[in-house]
């Protein structure tokens, strides 16, 4: 890793409680996301680890504690919000619009910087034209960059898993994000494409400098690529350290391993 | 000779967003829409004017608003007849109570209003979606049947309950006979159908379809559940507007509330399924399909039953049409849910190899 160098506090959660009904999902969670790091949630099932991203991202509003995003406050989240403030995410179970082209999934997420009105859009003139033009060679460099040129024509419901899951990104980076959260992106995936998408994923954040925060279930790949690692178990916060202080936890030992008492 | 891209090489991105990208493709529906605006008129008799070509261009218009909602938004609507009657009385209206309003301008008033309406209807789509969605836009339906009827201004106090409109004119040119009509209204479906295309190879078409393949998706990536639902609302409700401010004025002439009930409503959405969901073409399939088969049951049903001696009555007929619409929809919506339009696309599809099979 080269060149990128950890910055400021960009992302902040402090005190999270999330339930539903009686069900605790989150219980008082705090932790905070460095500038250009890659930050890694980890725990077992049902920990509550995509509870903690849709919180980030504004699909599920906590009831309790505060999420502060590069120094503003945000009370509360909602999707639209946290799309125009530069947070991007992908899905655990892949979420691409099944009807349309490769090329028009990732084009859907430039939508926001995409500024023609609906008559211009209509009469296809002017800026709504230029602005095709000009995103096209964006969604194009994307393209180049996972390595999709072959399929961009192609329906994603046509494409194999591994492959709708790199769409999936695309997308993701079509936002130009500066925070992006993974929802386990090497889910159900071979040797080969776990190892191209961890490639992908340290190339956005080494050439880029986004931070990437993502869940994944796969150790050897979380050690290997994150700076930082946070534990949740049954919705609390067990854990939180580099890599190798996260191992030799014993509170994480006993989460994943079980322990004697 | 062959249909073939071979040696077609795009050398910019532009090229690559034509709606055709095809040249054969581009060269077949500019020969079609010559063909439409140059031949036919010279060819055609007063009979195919009025009862085939004339319905089926406007309700295309029709169908392809539908399309927008349905295909392309996927919220399902069961008040396209509505809002074919608030655009036809809107415009109604507005020719009659603003004086010296133009023909043209009172249409497309008509599929404002009718567009204004439907961002109204629209509304519980924010809340609810598929079979409860498609209940709350019946209602529209029924609504607006009832206030045509009932509501006497909207017919200016005609005592019969149908209004009228004389022969209309469009920048000096007095539409009057059968071929004026159709040139007329295929001028307006060639033009709103370029619009619809570029509408849906657009931004706000990807938001579109972006809400009806994955909502939690596509607000994630900052769109607005309500904006593209609503503009889908506002934009199929005027094109299906403007097409009934067209059918009372230019094909019917005088009409009443009957003439936009419920059945209209099920017919437009029955030529969406059976034409293709998301497809610009599929609306023209479904529409010509929808207004052939029954003037071709009408002629070929007596032939078949004289054929065994039987007698085929009038009543008869409109059965079987019913039946075979019936059959036709299940099969489509099992079958092939993209309906006509998917076919047509995989034939291209297979085409483009012929005669080899890979």
């Amino acid at each position: 890793m080269t060149g990128r160098k950890i910055g400021e506090v960009i992302l902040d959660l402090k005190n999270i409680s999330l339930s539903f009904g009686g069900v605790k999902a989150l219980q008082d969670i705090s932790f905070n996301v460095l500038e250009h790091e890659i930050r890694a949630i980890i725990g077992p099932n049902g920990a509550g680890k995509s509870s903690m991203l849709n919180v980030i991202n504004g699909v599920y509003r906590p009831q309790e504690g505060e999420i502060i995003l590069r120094g503003e406050h945000f009370a509360n989240m909602n999707s639209y919000r946290a799309a125009k403030a530069g947070l991007a995410r992908t899905f655990q179970n892949i979420a691409l619009f099944k009807g349309m082209s490769v090329l028009d999934n990732i084009m859907t997420g430039r939508n926001l910087k995409m500024k023609a009105n609906m008559l211009l859009q209509a009469l296809w003139v002017g800026p709504a034209q230029r602005e095709e033009l000009e995103h096209r060679l964006k969604v194009e460099e994307i393209i180049d960059f996972l390595e999709i040129q072959h399929i961009r024509k192609t329906p994603v419901g046509r494409l194999p898993y591994g492959l709708q899951k790199r769409v999936d990104l695309a997308r993701a980076l079509a936002m130009e994000p500066q925070i992006l959260l993974l929802d386990e992106p090497m889910a159900g995936m071979n040797v080969e494409e776990k190892q191209d998408m961890c490639r992908f994923i340290l190339d956005v954040n080494d050439q880029f400098g986004t931070t990437v925060v993502l869940i994944e279930h796969d150790m050897g790949v979380v050690m290997d690529i994150s700076d930082r690692v946070v534990v949740l178990d049954y919705g609390k916060k067990i854990g939180d350290g580099t890599p190798d202080e996260v191992r030799a936890n014993p509170d994480v030992i006993s989460a994943y391993l079980g322990a004697s008492h | 000779m062959f249909y073939r891209e071979n040696g077609q090489f795009k050398t910019s991105y532009k090229s690559d967003q034509q709606i055709f990208p095809i040249p054969q493709d581009r060269w077949a529906i500019v020969a079609i829409v010559a063909l439409a605006f140059f031949a036919v008129p010279m060819m055609v008799d007063e009979y195919l004017f009025r009862a085939i070509l004339i319905p089926f261009l406007i309700l295309s218009l029709a169908a392809l608003g539908v399309n927008i909602l349905v295909g392309y938004c996927g919220q399902i609507t069961l008040g396209a007849g509505a809002f074919m009657a608030v655009g036809a009385y809107a415009a109604y209206n507005f020719l009659i109570r603003v004086s010296g309003m133009p023909a043209l301008g009172a249409i497309l008033l008509g599929g404002l209003t009718a567009a204004a309406v439907g961002i109204v209807f629209g509304i519980p789509s924010l809340r609810v979606r598929g079979l409860y969605l498609a209940v709350a836009t019946l209602a529209a339906q029924f609504f607006w049947d009832w206030a045509f009827l009932r509501v006497k201004w909207f017919t200016n106090d005609a005592s019969s309950g149908s209004v009228s409109v004389a022969d209309i004119s469009v920048f000096g040119w007095t539409i009057d006979s059968p071929s004026d009509k159709y040139l007329f209204c295929l001028g307006i479906l060639v033009i709103f159908s370029l619009m619809a295309k570029n509408m849906v190879r657009g931004s706000i078409g990807r938001q579109w379809m972006a809400i009806r393949d994955m909502d939690v998706a596509a607000t994630v990536i900052g769109i607005r559940p309500m904006y593209a639902k609503l503009t889908a609302f506002a934009v199929s409700s005027f094109y299906v507007g403007v097409a009934g401010a067209l059918w009372g004025f230019v094909h019917l002439g005088s009409w009443e509330p009957a003439a936009f009930s419920i059945d209209r409503s099920f017919q437009l959405l029955f030529m969406v399924i059976i034409g293709g969901m998301g497809a610009i073409a599929g609306s023209f399939f479904g529409a010509a399909f929808i207004v052939i088969l029954p003037i071709f049951l009408n002629q070929l049903l007596p032939v078949i039953g004289g054929w065994f001696g039987l007698e085929v009555s009038i009543a008869l007929v409109s059965h079987v049409e019913i039946m075979i619409f019936g059959a036709l929809i299940a099969f489509f919506l099992i079958v092939e849910p993209h309906g006509i339009a998917r076919l047509w696309s995989t034939g291209r599809e297979k085409l483009r190899l012929w005669p080899f099979p890979h």
